[in-house]
């Protein structure tokens, strides 16, 4: 193969790490930026999706894509909701602060890693994708000086990655409509901004912190059950996807989506490319140089504001 | 009206009000003064739930407010004008309004009779509060509180930085307020801006109560301010 055809299928695989990528931190961004606390248990919540996934399907049996659709539609609302019921017990009593929260999730991390352990097992099992028609893509040439289509051998995606890139696609648009034009959204926002004025102004304060942190688990658990059938879950997954999430988070300046989404792309993309020419060990040394360079030099994120 | 009986507040260990007692009756207007730092702002965190009681209890028309959780008390119909604005600063006006609206479901015809009280507003609702000037951003943090159509109305030094036709609108709002039965607790730095509307003034020191007494005594009686404020 040329290096052009190459090059797309680097990038075709690279999108569809950005797009699961983007939801992820989409979700880390939002308790990030309302909240102002980090969840470091982020990485298991999106392990669960995909465990869960996994489950389901398997329960379900029938037609894959008949389990699948149960499963992208049910796991993110249980994760959510177990989210959202730590959130409760756990970060509420410790009244938020930061450090404490930080601890606090490193504790909820583990023993989500280790129930996962100890009910699923170690094994990394596959989810059946529901879809996954053999695309083969075409490439231009130029022969006698006209540009001509072909086909080269090996070129070829699958209808479910196109599926992968499409469905984040829908979801971060529906992310942003909610957070740009619902009242939900305009309460979220206004808690992000002021808390104490939110609640000289009625806004239950305590409610609108589980709900984002729920929904943030909850985007993290459908960016997983979109993956599984592409990568298999196993009770260990969930480290990487909570590392690129704060490069991107960071990279994009915390707090801000649009920052966080872009952030995704940039590193989803790059990811795939240098992973497909050089290393993915090399992909993640240099994300993480990013992520230095843009701690030094511009410490509120390539799209955050700087605040007083 | 507002009765705040012998509250005790602190900052974790730093104790702030002590045993402070106020009333605020319906249709007046109570100016509350005291140095810098002497705990007029946190009286109004305190009212609003912001802060915890270390004992004593706030009543609104009998109902103790001080043991709702924070987020019911402006429920009650308690519009706070934090100092220093504390707008939502990068929603537009609209959506500000929007946030006060909310509080008691208020329709469109209160948030039309706010804008009447507030042209200027009117005609930047789409803007984000961040980028009004200073005395829009007052009054567009006047008129958020004005939307829950409250019972009581707390300002937190609203002249802070204004020109004096800017002042002057500001008062004008809060005497509309008043006439309508509306209890008003006023924090304020130049007396001579406020005299003139006051019913009566409570001074405070160090958290603590000094005394309070009719505006009138003041304005006969200059002599009052200079021993409680050193001006
Ligand atoms: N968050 C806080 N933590 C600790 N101490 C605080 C905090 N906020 C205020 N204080 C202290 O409480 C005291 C009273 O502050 P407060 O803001 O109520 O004063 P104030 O009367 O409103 O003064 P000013 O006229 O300057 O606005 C001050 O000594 C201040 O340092
Ligand atoms: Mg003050």
């Amino acid at each position: 193969m040329d290096f052009g055809p190459y090059l797309m299928l680097a990038s075709l695989e690279g999108a569809v790490t950005a797009a699961v990528l983007a939801l992820t931190a989409v979700g880390l961004s939002l308790v990030f930026g309302v909240m102002r606390v980090v969840n470091v248990a982020h990485g298991e919540f999106f392990m669960l999706g995909a465990v869960l996934a996994w489950w389901m399907t398997s329960l379900i049996g029938g037609h894959p894509a008949l389990g699948f659709a149960v499963a992208l539609i049910v796991v993110p609302v249980l994760v959510g909701l177990l989210a959202a019921a730590a959130d409760v017990t756990i970060l509420k009593r410790i009244a938020y602060d930061p450090e404490r929260t930080i601890v606090a999730t490193i504790g909820i991390l583990y023993i989500l890693q280790q129930v996962t352990l100890m009910t699923y097992g170690p094994d990394a099992r596959p989810v059946e994708p529901p879809f996954n028609t053999r695309l083969a893509l075409p490439w231009v040439e130029f022969s006698d000086g006209r540009p001509q289509l072909y086909w080269p051998w090996g070129l070829s995606t699958t209808s479910y990655k196109l599926g992968v890139i499409a469905a984040a696609s829908v979801v971060l648009i529906g992310v942003w409509i909610v957070m740009a034009r619902t009242r939900i959204g305009l309460v979220m926002r206004a808690t992000q901004m002021d808390r104490d004025m939110a609640l000289a102004f009625g806004i239950p304060v305590e409610k609108v912190y589980g709900l984002v942190f729920g929904l943030g688990a909850g985007l993290a658990a459908m960016a997983a059950v979109l993956i599984v059938p592409i990568q298999q879950a196993h009770y260990l997954m969930g480290g990487d996807p909570l590392l690129l999430s704060f490069i991107v988070v960071i990279i994009g300046g915390l707090g801000s989506l649009p920052g966080t989404v872009v952030a995704a792309i940039l590193i989803g993309l790059s990811d795939g490319i240098i992973s497909v020419f050089f290393s993915p060990t090399l992909a993640k040394i240099l994300a993480t140089l990013l992520v230095a360079l843009v701690l030094v030099f511009r410490p509120q994120g390539l799209f955050g504001v700087r605040r007083a | 009206m507002l009765e705040l009986s012998e509250i005790n507040v602190a900052y974790g260990r730093a104790q702030i009000l002590r045993d402070l007692s106020l009333t605020v009756n319906a249709g007046e207007i109570l100016c509350l003064l005291g140095r810098n730092g002497a705990g007029k702002t946190t009286t109004m965190k305190a009212i609003m739930g912001l802060l915890p009681l270390m004992s004593g209890r706030i009543t609104l028309d009998g109902q103790t407010i001080s043991e709702l959780p924070a987020h019911k008390v402006a429920g009650t119909g308690i519009g706070y004008i934090p100092q220093g604005r504390r707008l939502f600063a990068d929603l537009t006006v609209a959506q500000n309004l929007e946030i006060g609206l909310m509080v008691r479901n208020s329709g469109g015809a209160v948030r039309d009779g706010v804008l009447d009280l507030f042209p200027r507003l009117r005609e930047r609702l789409h803007q984000r509060a961040e980028t009004l000037s200073g005395g829009e951003q007052q009054m567009l943090a006047t008129a958020r509180a004005l939307c829950l159509e409250p019972r009581v109305l707390l300002l937190d030094e609203p002249t802070e930085g204004l020109q004096p036709s800017m002042i002057e609108a500001i008062r004008q709002v809060i005497v509309v307020m008043r006439d309508r039965g509306v209890a008003i607790l006023l924090v304020e730095q130049r007396i001579d801006a406020i005299l003139s509307v006051a019913d009566r003034v409570a001074f405070i020191e160090n958290g603590r109560n000094l005394e309070t007494l009719p505006a009138d005594a003041l304005r006969a009686d200059h002599a009052i301010l200079e021993r409680h404020l050193g001006v």
